[in-house]
């Protein structure tokens, strides 16, 4: 994809900077995507139709409230700390938006293919922490230093678990780059890390091959177990229900960007959609064969066109996240919210003490087989 | 060329933040840049090729210490009306030890090796940490346990002291 580019342009400043922005180009129109559905699912769960004027059915929606978001009034209120208050929102989108840069949208294109990819996802979330702090303290409204604590208590809890799901896959692959999780679980839909990881031997892109035979079935449980505890610990990371205390609309209006309107609450609701694809799409790598195809096979190595096989690469990818992220919207019109005293029950007494046996396991289990 | 302009621009990163650090009066100003101090000397270390001790940075200074700093502030500021002080205070003292620190680096790094100045090549950026984490485990293992018993200790005792 690279030198795609660099045929085009010359190797330059401005090729890197284009190969950077592609995730911008997809994190834009699937938040056009995203906005439309959330507002159609929420409204066939209710029993209703949903927006139905603009456009057949509805369907330019997303448009019309992105336009109505920029013709917006930008307020500052008074007494906020304005050099933070206007910082925060995209301090918390450049968050969201640097751990895209090691996520494999296909076998030609990853932002940065770095040997620390699970890792890096890891560190750069806490970025996002910092954000909603920021935003929390420099609104000087209690409601939003009360939602930043409690965004900020949560995230930093569930990403102990979260850590552990990633540590589990990585003892696992024994290897800590996305590309070299994703090839593992090539082939067909069993060989997935969910159903067990892979069946025969496979060789990594980082070189080193991977054994693998039929005894893997014994991880099956395990990894079963893990990934729908990633995918819990995933829906408290991105403040979603029935985990969004921090923006609980009852009690604290709305959360860390109860201050902020037009284009800088626009960013926080980029960046909280942005996290969700991020938070699926890495469900999908680790246990779901990230941009792998269910049937071991591509339609492009069929019919022998060589091109088509990235292309459908990045369809299942974009696929996989999307249904997780039509996961996420389907729990929050489904689940009501839990206490504060339940996500920490939650949190330290069920999802780490489990991550912690599921981990020993599995490394029992790699250090034996 | 870009490794170029990135050092600049992650050194003056660095820096700036690093002087709005030490110059703010506000705790949170401070503690808020430093923040934007820890990311630039992430991107350093990036372009020295240790790229595990960068994310390490990350993961450690930001997730870890820099939230809990904020918390702190933030915490002790609104339920407690101590006030947290952020001026010049003992100018004598504190100029003498900068300085005697400053002398000690600057000897060391100017005397321990001849060739400082020179611009030397270094290898392309590889991957550190299958290295790293062979070496932590044979070779330096006993320093390991030994610092995450330590960890482990200072856990309890903070929840020790956090229950009481």
């Amino acid at each position: 994809m690279e030198s795609l580019l660099q045929s085009f342009l010359g190797d330059n400043l401005l090729t890197l900077v284009l190969y950077c922005a592609l995730p911008l180009v997809f994190i834009i129109l699937y938040e056009l995507l995203a906005i439309l559905g959330e507002v159609k699912i929420s409204a066939f769960m209710q029993d209703r139709l949903g927006p139905m004027r603009t456009g057949p059915y509805g369907i330019i929606q997303p448009i019309a409230d992105v336009l109505k978001l920029i013709q917006k009034e930008d307020i500052t209120p008074k007494n906020a700390d304005k050099f933070l208050f206007n910082l925060a929102p995209y301090l918390s989108f450049m968050a969201a938006y640097a751990a895209f840069a090691v996520v494999p949208f296909s076998s030609q294109y990853v932002g940065a293919n770095l040997n620390l990819g699970a890792f890096y996802l890891l560190a750069i979330g806490s970025l996002n922490v910092a954000a909603i702090m920021m935003a929390g303290w420099a609104s000087n409204n209690k409601y939003s230093l009360y939602g930043a604590m409690r965004g900020v208590a949560q995230i930093v809890s569930y990403e102990v678990p979260a850590a552990m799901m990633l540590v589990i896959v990585v003892i696992f692959v024994g290897s800590l780059n996305l590309q070299d999780i994703i090839v593992a679980q090539s082939g067909p839909i069993w060989n997935w890390i969910v159903f067990g990881g892979p069946k025969a031997d496979v060789m990594l892109p980082s070189g080193q091959l991977f054994e693998a035979s039929w005894i893997n079935l014994v991880y099956l449980p395990f990894f079963l177990a893990a990934a729908v505890m990633y995918y819990i610990t995933a829906l408290a990371e991105t403040n979603r229900t029935p985990f969004d205390i921090p923006e609980a609309e009852s009690e604290l209006v709305s959360g860390y960007h109860t201050e902020y309107s037009g284009m800088k609450f626009a960013m926080f609701f980029m960046s909280e959609y942005a996290n969700m694809f991020l938070v699926s799409a890495v469900t999908a790598i680790l246990f779901f064969g990230g941009w792998n195809s269910p049937f071991g096979t591509y339609v492009g190595e069929l019919v022998n066109v060589q091109w088509l096989v990235p292309v459908e690469q990045f369809l299942w990818f974009a696929f996989k996240g999307l249904f997780f992220v039509f996961v996420i919207i389907w729990l929050r019109w489904t689940l009501p919210r839990l206490r504060v005293d339940q996500l920490m029950y939650m949190c330290w007494k069920v999802l780490i003490p489990f991550s912690f046996a599921i981990a020993l396991i599995v490394g029992f289990l790699v250090v034996v087989l | 060329m870009e490794q170029t302009i990135l050092f600049y621009v992650f050194a003056a990163l660095t820096v700036c933040s690093a002087a709005v650090v030490v110059f703010s009066r506000s705790v949170i100003y401070a503690a808020f840049s430093l923040l934007f101090t820890f990311l630039g000397v992430a991107g350093l270390y990036v372009l020295l090729s240790a790229d595990f001790i960068a994310v390490a940075q990350i993961m450690v200074y930001i997730g870890g210490i820099l939230i809990l700093l904020v918390f702190g502030v933030m915490l002790t500021r609104n339920a407690t009306d101590v006030e947290i002080r952020a001026g010049t205070l003992n100018t004598l003292p504190a100029l003498a030890v900068a300085t005697a620190i400053a002398a000690i680096l600057i000897v060391v790094f100017t005397q321990a090796r001849d060739d400082w100045m020179q611009v030397r090549n270094i290898p392309s950026i590889e991957g550190t940490s299958l290295e790293l984490g062979e070496l932590l485990l044979t070779t330096y293992i006993l320093p390991f346990e030994v610092a995450g018993i330590l960890l482990l200790v200072a856990v309890m005792g903070a929840a020790l002291i956090a229950r009481r």
